[in-house]
């Protein structure tokens, strides 16, 4: 990452906020994670008051909101799904949990059972004159129609998820368009003026030359963080809209129960509600090249008026605002305007990668990628 | 049906006086080896193929777990630079796993797993046991079996030219111009060569099986394996032929400047998934249905009783072939599908589970009233069943399309397949090999190494592949070679497990260099009263030209 004195100083004011201001959020649990981070950065920085002010600066920089262990990553050792927190996530998972596990492991308990009698009462010792039966016709109906009726009953709630899954996202929804490249994830938000978010991974402390900014464990785990996290308001509807420059990307995050291929010259759409304030990360599930495993996606979910309150720090003006208001909320504040022009992809890419800012639903300008 | 191309004044001689002492008649050694056109010689040729491709490609899946052992990347840079001849670049290295995932999935999809049931053992026995004395065109089965051997070169040259890092299923744009250089193009032409090759073999034999079976020998009559090797022969003539299409327009927009799958020129990445699942969806079933054959004929034979459900077994696998064909995009359900295409796609593919079951309960029902003895291929087939029915469920699951949204692309999906292909088929391939190999060599496999190797080898896969159903749901994403700290334990244990089946594969050479050395001597039927077809009434291994005379059926 090129860094910014300026931007310098919204790191540690966004740790100072992590480490302090933010303790009273509705994601307290999660500040004791950061604290231990936050001192030394604060020590070492000469702290920016004016910028402590702004609670968006945090989300350049540091982050407002450390990650929640076993909270929308992997947890070493666990087997089971991660926990969702979107309703159709809840209902997905509950159907795997309740009814689709359930009903493998009586098949496959079944078979084993079925194999271990036989193989018990109708061996040679035991059964040393083999019968001669290779028909009956009843048995043979029964295993038919017993699995059909199974099938069918699991066939009712799986199809019952997808039109779920399929419900378009209402007017008062807020758009994000996810750009996958080769290899970071770029994003809009065209419902809130058009502004634009580079998420590049974030490398380990080893790996970045003197005074770059390396991950540390408030930006979450090895592999999964990101130097820009998107922001997304926790329950409002976000319609989620994607698609590619290059190759085909896959923007995935488990907890929200979404994986959607992003693919070029298409645009692809979903929706969901995130329940709980939470950072949730997921990673790029297309193979797309070298670096498929180093595009991570970073999602913050926040209040709705934080989620506003970043918005216009970032240059972007709140959906449904009144026109007069807009003004004012695309001006950027003197602190946030810098920091926002120096975040594009640096070195984790092959090229820079053309970012336009036509509307998510917008007419294809001409062939090309993209868009 | 004698060598009439290697030894025309041989078959002048025919017309004139008996000539049984000419059954065993071999040409010299290059004539029989490198001109072949006898079925069990070609079949011969096929399984060592299959041996030396399954043990390059079960070498490079060693790599891939020696560096998914632990967090961070360990080797891939050693690797890189020692293919390179040089230093490698750190992008470079990364490349290197995209292109050992691409090589593994080739390999054991294009040229162990199908040269193995189709060109080995389909070579081998669908003659022997429809009472045919060779295929119905010998000379075309060389040529089968020899386009295997250019296409296999030109895979494994490509990673001295870059490497293709596409994955097996080449998806385009990466495979398009996400990747100069001309590795993809010679992976591209290998599965050209690799499929011309199959369909060659597969109208060879549907053409064998349709006229070539002995007097009596209905449809219905004919023993399950060549049932299965019937419908998988339709299986690959009717979908070899869109991967053909689908990678020609590959080849054309890499190299001719075509854009069927550009949209900048109006074409669409998308287009490209369709065709090549509509191959690809019926080539998992190409790779297990002989597997199913195979088992149907271990189970009946240690068991000492016929197949039970003989019509719903052969005609269960005729519906899985045609049901295969319209499931295709259950391989597609995060690329933007409407609503209604992945409700019928999820219905579909649940319906196969019904043909399925079917055969599942009803090899249990064969073994039910039967005299079974535990030898070595029935406690594969057994085996078989159990892993085969745990990598269906997890089928089931994936079958949701709503489900599969969390799934698709994770480490859930390589336990399913690998629990279907890697504990499925390639049991199904070690049943067939340990009870066919009397049959083939002439000689007794040991059976205490035989044992040995399945345990070992049961245990070692189980480690290896479960834990990953752990992974996928904890949401490890597949073909990547790194991975957060949170998926250490479990990634650790299956590489645990690799260790334990690759000792496992180890005591089966040690048992195959042992019995082709020092193996008893087996007898016309060494499995007794249970083995009912043909094969069973040659000798051991059958003569080099058999059935001279047809043997009727009643």
């Amino acid at each position: 990452m090129r860094m910014t004195g300026l931007k310098t100083i919204a790191i540690a004011a966004g740790l100072l906020i992590a480490g302090t201001g933010y303790a009273a959020a509705p994601a307290a649990p999660t500040a004791p994670a950061v604290a231990a981070p936050a001192p030394a950065a604060v020590s070492a920085t000469p702290p920016a008051a004016p910028a402590a002010n702004n609670p968006a600066l945090a989300q350049d920089g540091a982050y407002a909101m450390a990650p929640t262990a076993g909270i929308g990553q992997p947890v070493n050792g666990n087997i089971g799904i991660q926990p969702q927190v979107t309703s159709n996530g809840q209902r997905a998972h509950g159907f795997h949990d309740n009814i689709l596990i359930p009903v493998i492991t009586a098949v496959c308990a079944l078979v084993l059972a079925l194999l271990f009698w036989v193989m018990f009462r109708y061996n040679r010792r035991r059964n040393p004159v083999a019968s001669k039966t290779s028909h009956n016709t009843a048995i043979e109906i029964v295993w038919t129609l017993a699995p059909v009726v199974i099938l069918v009953l699991l066939a009712v709630p799986s199809i019952g998820l997808l039109q779920a899954q399929f419900k378009p996202a209402p007017d008062n929804a807020i758009t994000l368009k996810a750009i996958g490249n080769q290899w970071y994830w770029s994003y809009q938000y065209p419902d809130n003026g058009g502004f634009e978010i580079t998420a590049n991974m974030l490398k380990e402390k080893g790996e970045v030359a003197a005074g770059e900014r390396s991950r540390t464990d408030a930006d979450g785990p090895r592999l999964l963080a990101v130097d820009n996290r998107i922001v997304l308001p926790v329950g409002v509807p976000i319609r989620l809209i994607t698609t590619a420059q290059d190759v085909i990307h896959s923007w995935a995050v488990p907890a929200f129960w979404i994986k959607l291929d992003a693919v070029p010259g298409r645009l692809n759409e979903t929706s969901f509600t995130i329940d709980k304030p939470g950072v949730y990360f997921g990673q790029c599930s297309e193979l797309c090249g070298a670096r498929h495993g180093y595009m991570p996606i970073a999602v913050e979910a926040v209040p709705l008026a934080q989620f506003n309150a970043w918005v216009q720090a970032k240059g972007g003006s709140v959906k449904g605002a009144k026109p007069s208001t807009a003004p004012a909320a695309l001006a950027p504040t003197p602190a946030a305007a810098p920091a926002d022009t120096t975040t594009g992809p640096v070195d984790n890419t092959t090229a820079a990668a053309p970012q336009t800012t036509q509307g998510a639903t917008g007419n294809p300008a001409g062939a090309g990628t993209g868009q | 049906m004698t060598d009439t191309a290697l030894s025309p004044s041989q078959f002048q001689a025919h017309g004139h006086d008996d000539h049984a002492h000419d059954a065993d008649h071999k040409p010299a050694f290059f004539a029989r080896w490198f001109m072949s056109t006898n079925h069990k010689d070609i079949g011969t040729l096929y399984l060592i193929f299959a041996i030396c491709a399954g043990i390059i490609g079960g070498a490079v899946s060693g790599l891939m777990r020696a560096e998914l052992a632990h967090p961070g990347i360990q080797y891939l840079g050693t690797w890189a630079n020692m293919l390179h001849g040089g230093t490698a670049s750190f992008d470079e290295s990364l490349h290197l796993w995209n292109v050992l995932v691409t090589a593994h999935g080739l390999i054991m999809v294009f040229f162990m797993v199908m040269p193995a049931m189709i060109g080995a053992f389909g070579n081998w026995f669908v003659p022997l046991m429809i009472g045919a004395p060779d295929m119905a065109f010998p000379r075309m089965n060389n040529i089968s079996f020899w386009l295997l051997v250019p296409a296999f070169t030109l895979l494994l040259a490509s990673p001295f030219f870059g490497g293709a890092g596409n994955g097996w299923t080449l998806y385009a744009p990466l495979s398009t111009y996400g990747e100069p250089g001309p590795s993809t193009d010679m992976a591209i032409l290998s599965l050209h060569l690799a499929g011309a090759s199959s369909i060659l073999g597969a109208i060879n034999f549907i053409t064998t099986i349709f006229n070539m079976r002995a007097p009596g020998m209905t449809l219905h009559k004919m023993p399950l394996f060549v049932w299965s090797v019937l419908v998988t022969a339709f299986l690959l003539l009717l979908s070899l032929p869109v991967l053909a299409a689908a990678i020609t327009m590959l080849l054309t927009d890499r190299n001719f400047g075509t854009t069927f799958f550009d949209p900048a020129g109006g074409g669409d990445p998308i287009l490209y998934q369709h065709l090549f699942w509509f191959f690809g969806h019926p080539e998992v079933y190409i790779m297990i249905l002989p597997g199913f054959g195979i088992v149907s004929q271990i189970i009946s034979t240690f068991s000492k009783k016929p197949v039970f459900g003989y019509l719903g077994m052969a005609y269960a696998m005729v519906a899985i072939g045609v049901v295969g064909f319209v499931v295709w995009a259950h391989h597609m359900f995060t690329t933007g599908l409407s609503v209604n295409t992945k409700m019928y796609f999820t219905a579909a593919t649940m319906v196969i589970a019904v043909p399925t079951g079917i055969k599942i309960f009803s090899w249990i029902a064969t073994m039910w009233g039967g005299s079974m003895s535990f030898k070595t291929p029935m406690v594969w087939a057994i085996g078989f069943i159990f892993m085969f029915t745990v990598g269906g469920v997890t089928g089931v699951v994936l079958a949701n399309g709503g489900v599969d949204d969390y799934m698709q692309d994770t480490y859930y999906v390589v336990a399913h397949f690998h629990y279907v292909l890697s504990l499925g088929a390639v049991f199904s391939l070690f049943a067939g090999f340990y009870y066919w190999f009397p049959k083939m060599s002439g000689k007794m496999y040991n059976e205490f190494l035989g044992q040995l190797h399945f345990w070992v080898f049961f245990i070692g896969v189980n480690v290896m592949f479960f834990p990953m159903h752990f992974l996928g749901l904890q949401g490890q994403p597949r073909r990547m070679p790194d991975y957060t700290d949170g998926l250490a334990h479990w990634n650790y244990i299956a590489t645990v497990g690799y260790m334990i089946m690759a000792a496992g594969m180890a005591i089966f050479f040690v048992n195959l260099i042992w019995s082709m050395i020092a193996g008893k001597k087996a007898g016309d039927n060494p499995w007794g009263e249970g083995a009912t077809t043909l094969e069973w009434t040659l000798s051991s291994p059958p003569p080099y030209h058999q059935f001279e005379t047809l043997p009727k059926i009643d």
